[in-house]
């Protein structure tokens, strides 16, 4: 019964078939039970979300539920909620419980759902596998000595081993899409904008954004119709008028033009990555959509635009970590560079501390023209390449990533070869596109496969149609991983 | 060959809006420490700054009384440094694409008028404070003041002497705080501050090398850290030395200037767009807008004032303020010519001394332009003299006691201008002073004085002076 859509869970609760502090319950025992192997979460507070779950239910007795009101939601660990511990993956946070609530937390809140507890995470969403937590790598439900992918990686593996019936999301470079297709689940990263990030823990800023993961994209539709709103309080938050992101979903598909860009078949894609894809190709030429061949000549260029930007970025917004006012500091120091050096060191890991580092070089006098400007000319020449494709195509359809799931340490020492990884998704991040991942099937090792869409601005809606119309036709995403059955 | 001082400042002023440069906290003054710093100011994970219009509007609001460019788009950036007392550990501030640039500012010296050009203006956040006394051995921060919006106004090395720049730094104040009130201009609160860059060379060759003084408090310690730098740079040339760029502090009970840090150890700010700020757009409605608001500048109405005759050191006074600048004008607004000059010298005389000696700072608190405008009338018509109204009836309206008419009327100060009523007090006078009469007419001209003052005291000083003058000479020429 918790194989079910987010509509299946609100009509149950509508009929009163269950009650929300039940419902709660039994993804809380799942956890309990069955979440420890995969070390998806960083916090569970039983207490917290049953006391959410029964407010819940008296609002479904008064008749004044919404459609989210009463299901449980894990939310990954960078978003901030108030009096939970918010740790972003990383032992600088460790201690760092909110005063206040992300938007994003208030507006689920505001819907009535539950918290059902705070995921796991690559430390400071920096990473391709959710190995660099300071809690301790994520495994994959499919195959507990894979990744789960990151750095939504607790996210996608608790959404995937149905130890939560949808999840959030921050993605700046594929974190939510990556893992989705690792994990063999659903996940849209909107358009740059639409989610406020007030209250979600900065990494690189122009590239962040929160969205849904969850077992369709039906259920991301109305995730998305919660999550998406303007926020005062972000500057780069779009004012624009509501819409409802499900109201596309059943449109038939002959007429919707599907762009295949050649630059995303070629060297680096595994066989069994592209036959899938092919496959789901195939599917929707069968149900009415057109191929055509697109272009995105720039698109090499855009791993190591990604590396100049995020990390400069990242070594500017992660300053305020410095031991003064809240989260890890050192217990002995001699001075106050002293204790600024020993805090950061302690309090962040190799993969932060690297990122910083490069953050810091291409910033620095003497650089900066030579990385970060330069960087920022490639970001435009992606974002035109884009623009030139679309006139072409409505959505912009190729593999999420270039494999499926790999071992736990197999590229850990490899920092080049672990972000190539993202080399299909960071595109969509540079030029602020929307764009998804859903499950297309399965490849080596029977690992899931994910097939990646991305949109126009602002084209959620029918990007969402496309993979709502592939997955009723196709059943990948409603498998589920040996040992989860529910 | 002389030496000539070259000089350039770097003005901080702290915009007088409600709450601060990038949220919603309060900006008031003299709060316990970190009461008045919230989420965004303390920098929790997640935060994020949205610009205050109000910042803007003021900037907008110097550009255009400085005749500056208002730049259409300009771009908030981060400028990265560790310190306890800045929270995020970059300071949001504006460095490529400023939203002001040009303008000048006019200054006078006793050796003329010039004008000091302005390089820019720029909005930035200013840092907390670090408390380094009472606490053990640690050091205690106060966030009230992180995020407190700054105007940084910097010049073009314009200024050639200590004299020049006070001037300069004097005409700024009172541009920013009577003129176009965008800062309270409070120095002792830090609300408007200075960075000198100084440098000294030889008249005609290029420019020396600079020493920066920081954190200038008062025009004093300006005058005297620029004086001491001078002369510490012309020793050091003249010894064969060489300057070394850097930082200085001022110490004003040494009033000496000391070693901050060099070039070498200065910080690389790595500059970069806040990408949590979209590039700041300025449309032309809004600086419309703006313009409409603002009211007229001090230097018009500066003009005014000499149209009515005013003298330049008159004007100058009248327009010190605004208050008083516009009370000023409301009062002398349709009065004849020749009162403009009474009305003046009541403003800047005995009303201007009990301002002073009660601490008001607005004259309307105490009268009204208008009630002034009806006693100088009264005077023109001769209600009352002149002294009268200066030493009984205005101090009276300044006690609150009633409007001009009143006052007359309640303590009967008319004047007695019916010269029957005169002349037989006139007729008494000579009648009873028979010596003063047989001296003047022997040509002692003090003893026509001395019948002047019986007849006032006959009439308890209401006689009009003009009259009983008149009145008197006619009757002693007999």
């Amino acid at each position: 019964m918790l194989n079910v859509s987010l509509k299946e869970f609100s009509a149950a609760l509508a009929r009163k078939k269950i009650s929300s502090a039940e419902l709660t319950g039994v993804f809380l025992e799942r956890i309990s039970k069955l979440g420890g192997a995969l070390n998806a979460f960083i916090t569970v507070d039983r207490e917290a979300s049953l006391a959410q779950a029964r407010a819940a239910d008296a609002r479904i007795a008064k008749g004044e539920a919404k459609e989210l009101t009463g299901i449980p939601i894990a939310h990954k660990d960078i978003f901030v909620a108030r009096g939970w511990l918010t740790t972003c993956g990383s032992k600088m946070l460790s201690n760092f419980v909110s005063p206040y609530d992300a938007h994003v937390i208030e507006r689920f809140n505001r819907a009535g759902a539950v918290i059902l507890g705070k995921t796991n995470m690559d430390e400071f969403a920096m990473g391709s596998s959710s190995e660099t937590s300071f809690y301790g790598p994520v495994k994959n439900p499919w195959d507990a000595v894979c990744v789960p992918g990151g750095s939504s990686g607790g996210s996608a593996a608790a959404v995937a081993a149905r130890l939560a019936p949808a999840a959030t999301g921050t993605d700046t470079g594929g974190s939510i899409r990556q893992p989705a297709a690792l994990s063999g689940i659903s996940g849209l990263k909107p358009t740059y904008g639409l989610v406020s990030r007030y209250g979600m823990v900065a990494f690189a800023s122009s590239l962040d954004q929160g969205g849904p993961m969850a077992k369709s994209a039906e259920d991301l539709a109305m995730l998305l119709n919660v999550m998406v709103g303007f926020d005062a309080r972000d500057s780069t938050s779009i004012e624009r008028p509501a819409e409802d992101y499900t109201r596309d979903l059943e449109k038939p598909l002959p007429g919707l033009r599907i762009g295949v860009p050649k630059e995303h078949f070629g060297e680096g894609l595994a066989a069994d990555v592209a036959s899938a894809v092919e496959a789901a190709l195939k599917e929707f030429e069968k149900l009415g959509a057109k191929r055509v061949e697109v272009s995105l000549p720039n698109s090499g260029l855009s791993v190591p635009a990604y590396y100049v930007i995020a990390p400069a970025e990242a070594s500017s917004n992660l300053s305020r970590f410095d031991g003064v006012r809240y989260g890890h500091r050192a217990r002995e120091y001699r001075d106050l560079t002293d204790m600024y050096c020993r805090t950061r060191a302690q309090g962040f890991g190799a993969e932060v501390r690297r990122r910083i580092l490069i953050g810091t070089y291409v910033l620095s006098h003497g650089y900066y023209d030579a990385y970060y400007l330069k960087a920022q000319r490639i970001r435009r020449l992606i974002a035109n390449d884009f623009v030139e494709a679309f006139k072409r195509c409505d959505v912009i359809v190729g593999p999420t990533a270039p494999t499926v799931a790999f071992p736990i340490g197999a590229k850990a020492a490899d920092p080049v070869q672990m972000y190539l990884n993202d080399i299909y998704t960071i595109p969509a991040n540079l030029a602020g596109l929307p764009a998804m991942s859903i499950p297309c099937g399965f490849g080596a090792r029977s690992l899931p496969v994910g097939l990646h869409v991305v949109g126009n601005y602002f084209a959620e809606a029918k990007m969402l149609n496309a993979a709502h119309r592939y997955q009723q036709a196709t059943d990948w995403h409603r498998r589920v991983p040996r040992g989860f059955e529910a | 060959m002389s030496w000539e001082i070259v000089i350039g400042l770097e003005t901080h002023a702290q915009l007088s809006t409600a709450s601060k440069m990038f949220s919603g906290a309060s900006t008031a003054f003299g709060a316990s420490p970190n009461t008045q710093a919230c989420a965004v100011d303390i920098a929790l994970p997640g935060v994020l700054p949205v610009a205050n219009r109000g910042a803007v509007e003021r900037a907008i609001r110097f550009g255009l009384a400085v005749g500056a460019t208002i730049n259409r788009r300009s771009v908030f950036a981060r400028k990265n440094y560790f310190y306890p007392d800045l929270p995020k550990g970059y300071q949001i501030s504006q460095y490529e694409l400023p939203i002001v640039q040009g303008g000048e500012i006019s200054i006078v010296t006793k050796a003329g008028e010039k004008s000091v050009r302005l390089t820019r203006a720029h909005l930035e956040e200013d840092a907390g404070k670090s408390l380094h006394e009472d606490f053990h051995g640690m050091s205690g921060i106060d966030l009230n003041r992180a995020g407190t919006p700054l105007l940084e106004i910097v010049s073009e090395p314009d200024m050639r002497s200590a004299e020049e720049a006070v001037a300069y730094a004097k005409a700024l104040h009172k541009l920013v705080v009577e003129d176009i009130d965008i800062c309270d201009g409070n120095m002792q609160e830090g609300s408007f501050r200075f960075d000198a860059n100084v440098s000294v060379r030889r008249s005609g060759s290029p420019l020396g090398t600079r020493c920066e003084i920081k954190n200038l408090n008062s025009f004093r310690f300006l005058e005297h850290a620029i004086q001491f730098e001078a002369r510490r740079q012309i020793e050091i040339l003249e010894d064969g030395g060489k300057i070394v760029q850097e930082t200085r502090l001022y110490d004003p009970e040494k009033d000496e200037t000391r070693s901050m840090r060099t070039k070498e150890e200065a910080h690389d700010y790595r500059y970069f767009p806040d990408p949590d700020l979209l590039p700041l757009v300025i449309s032309e409605e809004w600086i419309d807008e703006v313009k409409r608001g603002m009211k007229e500048p001090l230097r018009v109405q500066y003009g005014k004032f000499i149209e009515y005759g005013l003298s330049s050191d008159q004007a100058t006074q009248l327009t010190a303020t605004r208050s008083t600048s516009t009370f000023a004008l409301s009062a002398i607004a349709g009065v004849p010519r020749d009162a403009v000059p009474t009305l003046a010298n009541w403003i800047l005389g005995p009303i201007a001394a009990k301002q002073k000696e009660e601490e008001i700072s607005d004259i309307r608190e105490k009268i009204s332009p208008e009630q002034l405008k009806i006693l100088s009338a009264r005077v023109a018509d001769g209600t009352v003299s002149n002294t009268t109204a200066v030493t009984t009836v205005l101090a009276a309206m300044w006690a609150g006691e009633g409007t001009a008419d009143e006052i007359i009327e309640k303590r009967g100060l008319k004047q007695i201008s019916d010269s029957g009523a005169i002349e037989k007090v006139v007729d008494r006078v000579i009648a009873a002073n028979a010596k003063q009469v047989e001296d003047y007419r022997a040509g002692k001209d003090k003893a026509f004085n001395s019948l002047v003052g019986q007849v006032m005291k006959a009439t308890q000083g209401k006689a009009n002076p003009a009259q009983v003058n008149e009145i008197l000479k006619r009757k002693l020429a007999r």
